[in-house]
């Protein structure tokens, strides 16, 4: 276990520093230039020649990038170039509404979408199972900020029953976290149902249902931990589709995370914001698929890590 | 101590009332055209203490009877259509769902012919057992452990109490069907059906299994149901027989009876075709002229990989300086049990596995060669699987899998290969217009001749043939075994025979050997392994198979179900080398 962690953790070292290089190469060669946002339309040539010099954006890219790397191992994530703010302490700042966002649309994708799924499985080819998998159908393709858009006007703006926007207590939570649980809900009703209609189909369940177990018992006890591990990898993956999903979500709910912080950045062109939050997303989806592994033989004692 | 005689007068009292009262049974699927019966009619009583063997093979409705019995059909297109099952006052093919699953596992049991799949993986043995219990008892958690413990110490595992933690997959098969053996039998059940409980183990643990169900049925005085197609167990288990085919009842009769005087033609084909011990044919010594395939101290391990850096830190023994050699169209058989390595040698000798030492087809050694050196090297050798559903591409028709090899090896134009598939398709007795038809048009016993057809396409020096015949009813068995023999004689090809049944092996072959944890232990002409074992092993092999025969007589042997020894070693360790002996004309066997 311990050899195991070692060597994943060496991984994650590894794929993060790929993410940064391929980032920072994207934002080096994009067109838009970040001094020209910072001077303003009104700067001067030489203003802008001069900001350019002091953030060192003359340097050529391989230079840039050994200093920015230098610092991120000193702890450094840079100054926001608009904020004049250390980056760390804006992601920091911004993180527990974002984690906060992420357990609770978890939670929803994960209870609305497992029930879906385990409910199709059983009354499979009938009506219910029509219904659920067109529904599950529509969630997974409808666009995020439709959905979001909606969501705010029938549930706040018409019914009036949670706030329009903001953070601070659990109402504002509500919508910006349903939006996402059904978004997400989808992809795991779909895999839950098959996974489920393969696990029902074995040996194991027969013999269950010989014993003379009631039919509540084998489905929870005895065919849903075995259903359920394709999922928990699943989950792992999930939590990067799901940063992209955030930006949306946090922007549309005006939530205070990193999403929204990573949306101001982006439209400034906020290079080492960009590069935070986006090192920062890498690092949750390296950690959420190495909980995702490490669960996996609580639950599967066959797998073994190693 | 014959079986049949014993359970005639259970100990337990002469108790002559049937406990299960099938009558006219009738069990249907709803097809496109209407109703189709599975099973039609069937009609038969099972006394207290008694077993009854359901026989046949498959597509004869016997499994589907069994899950009738219980109630597990699998809903909706198959359901019971006619008859009643009476366990004692209550029709069972009647009694609601909620009813009937107080029957389950109560009253009547089942056990499973999958041990390796029919416990749930991810729940501790002891859990399973307990929730067996708990399922029609009102006991506390505390007290079903106890009666959990029992059980498994009634059907003889070693350490109970560690079982009581493992899970499924750290246990062997047939340890594996002890536990669901235990599980059936924890509550006393009036009926056990057993459908094929002994099908997936090794002959050695078939052996234990069979015995310990008879002595826990001495015990208990339960019913058996005893579904099987293996006329051995059947000879050695069952008080009474019911053979069926195509979901009737052909016969019904005491297995005395059965055996000496079968009445129907069904029965007498079905007991001639049943590969019997001892009555092999007897066949010329095959000239010992160069070998067709030599291997010399073959040894394939594989590494078992951990650590930081993912080193290899252990490996498995697979084979271990295995050597023999095969004769121009002899039969030489590999036998032993699962995990044995016989099957790695075959991988090795086509080149799927590397392995060290060396292995010749033909004079040629496949290292060292270039590209087309190494075609060349593999037409000489084809293989034949186990399962020919698994070996065919369900998309290509028959004729193109059969020319396939020849296409591979660009032999002739693609009439030419045409005119041979319909060549090949008439020698493995199949017709060549079937040559546009797919696989899924034949039945199991013509896909493996397609399969033996599209292996002798290529004319090769030797044909593996792994566990070939393994998965075939007994009467296409029996055709096929004739089949191989017809093209040896005709094709003068060799063939490397891999099989776990002795009584296939020993019908077949000209010369065995046998295999133990990756070493041959016994290595001689069939006369010699099969007439006068010499080794341990070889001995306890030949003794475990099921005799069809219920008259004779075996020494029982009561063994306790514990580890088997792992071919996994450290590094640099390995097992100890097995030196081979010859006891007199070429008959080698293992020293010490």
């Amino acid at each position: 276990m311990a050899t195991y962690l070692i060597r994943r953790l060496l991984q994650s070292a590894l794929i993060l520093l790929g993410v940064s290089f391929i980032t920072f190469f994207l934002l080096f060669v994009l067109p838009a230039d970040p001094v020209r946002q910072i001077a303003g339309r009104s700067a001067t040539a030489e203003t802008v020649e001069n900001i350019r010099q002091q953030l060192g954006l003359d340097q050529p890219f391989i230079v840039q990038y050994g200093r920015y790397l230098a610092g991120l191992l000193q702890g450094d994530m840079g100054r926001s170039y608009l904020q004049k703010t250390e980056v760390a302490e804006l992601i920091a700042s911004r993180m527990p509404a974002t984690l906060l966002l992420m357990a609770g649309a978890i939670g929803c994708e994960l209870v609305l979408g497992l029930a879906m799924g385990i409910a199709a499985a059983l009354w499979r080819g009938r009506m219910a199972d029509h219904v659920l998998m067109m529904t599950s159908f529509v969630t997974v393709s409808a666009p995020q900020f439709v959905v979001s858009l909606l969501m705010l006007y029938v549930f706040a703006v018409q019914l009036g029953w949670f706030p329009i926007g903001g953070y601070g207590t659990f109402a504002h939570l509500v919508l910006p976290a349903v939006t996402l649980g059904i978004l997400g809900s989808g992809w795991y009703a779909r895999m839950m149902r098959s996974s489920m209609i393969d696990v029902l189909r074995a040996d194991f369940i027969r013999t269950a249902r010989a014993k003379g177990l009631t039919r509540a018992r084998v489905v929870l006890g005895h065919a849903l931990p075995n259903a359920i591990l394709p999922i928990i990898a699943m989950i792992g993956i999930d939590i990067g589709i799901f940063m992209g999903g955030i930006v949306v979500v946090e922007s549309v709910f005006g939530w205070p995370g990193i999403g929204q912080l990573a949306w101001q950045a982006i439209q400034r062109i906020d290079i080492p914001i960009i590069m935070g939050v986006t090192l920062v997303s890498a690092l949750a989806i390296v950690i959420g698929n190495l909980l995702a592994d490490v669960i996996a033989p609580f639950i599967d004692p066959r797998i073994t890590l190693r | 101590m014959i079986p049949a005689a014993q359970a005639m007068e259970p100990t337990t009292g002469a108790v002559t009332a049937p406990v299960l009262r099938v009558q006219g049974l009738t069990v249907s699927v709803q097809t496109e055209d209407g109703l189709r019966p599975l099973v039609s009619e069937l009609s038969f009583v099972v006394r207290r203490g008694e077993t009854l063997a359901i026989a046949g093979e498959s597509g004869s409705g016997k499994s589907i009877t069994s899950l009738a019995i219980m109630g597990l059909l699998p809903p909706p297109a198959v359901r019971v259509t006619g008859g009643q099952v009476m366990l004692g006052e209550t029709d069972l093919a009647t009694l609601p769902e909620s009813r009937m699953r107080a029957v389950r596992g109560d009253r009547i049991a089942m056990i499973f012919q999958e041990p390796m799949t029919s416990l749930n993986p991810v729940m501790t043995v002891g859990t399973q057992l307990i929730e067996a219990i708990r399922a029609h008892e009102d006991v506390s958690r505390s007290a079903a452990r106890a009666r959990a413990l029992e059980a498994l110490r009634a059907v003889r595992l070693s350490q109970p109490e560690r079982r009581m933690t493992q899970y499924a997959h750290e246990l062997s098969g047939g340890m594996r069907q002890r536990v669901m053996i235990a599980m059936a039998l924890a509550l006393r059940p009036e009926v056990l059906i057993a459908d094929e409980p002994t099908t997936a183990l090794d002959v050695t643990v078939q052996r234990e299994v069979l015995d310990l169900l008879r002595d826990l049925q001495r015990e208990m005085g339960t019913a058996i149901i005893l579904i099987t197609h293996d006329m051995g167990v059947v000879a050695e288990m069952a008080d009474r027989v019911i053979v069926m085919q195509n979901g009737r009842m052909v016969e019904e009769a005491a297995t005395k009876d059965l055996f000496a005087r079968p009445r129907e033609a069904y029965t007498r084909d079905l007991l001639a075709a049943v590969p019997r011990m001892g009555a092999g044919v007897a066949q010329a010594e095959k000239p010992a002229d160069a070998p067709v395939a030599r291997l010399s101290d073959v040894v394939v391990r594989f590494g078992l990989k951990g650590g930081v850096l993912g080193r290899v830190v252990q490996n498995v023994h697979a084979v271990e300086h295995v050597s023999f050699d095969i004769r121009r169209g002899e039969t030489f058989a590999l036998v032993g049990e699962s995990g044995c390595g016989k099957s790695t040698i075959a991988k090795a000798i086509v080149g799927l596995v590397p392995h060290q030492g060396r292995i010749e087809i033909a004079g040629q050694a496949l290292e060292g060669l270039d590209a087309a050196g190494q075609k060349a090297y593999r037409r000489q050798v084809q293989m034949v699987f186990q399962d020919p559903m698994a070996a065919l591409d369900p998309r290509m028709r028959v004729g193109d899998l059969i020319a396939e090899p020849l296409a591979i090896h660009g032999l002739g134009g693609v009439a030419e290969q045409r005119a041979r598939a319909a060549d090949l398709m008439a020698r493995v007795g199949l017709s060549a217009d079937q040559l546009d038809r797919y696989p899924h048009e034949f039945s199991g016993g013509q896909r493996q001749r397609i399969c033996i057809a599209r292996a002798l396409a290529l004319n090769p020096a030797l044909i593996i043939a792994d566990e070939s015949v393994s998965a075939l009813d007994v009467s296409v068995q029996a055709r096929v075994l004739a089949l191989l023999r017809a093209l040896q004689d005709e094709f003068g090809v060799a063939f490397l025979f891999i099989s776990h049944d002795m009584a296939v092996v020993e019908n077949i072959s000209d010369r065995v050997a046998v295999m133990y944890l990756g070493q041959i232990v016994e290595l001689g002409t069939r006369a010699q392994v099969f007439g006068n074992p010499q080794h341990p092993y070889t001995r306890r092999l030949i003794d475990a198979v099921p005799v069809p025969d219920p008259a004779h007589q075996r020494m029982a042997q009561a063994r306790l179900a514990g580890e088997v020894p792992s071919p996994v070693h450290a590094l640099g360790a390995g097992p100890e080398r097995v030196r081979l002996r010859d006891v007199g004309q070429g008959h080698l066997v293992a020293e010490g």
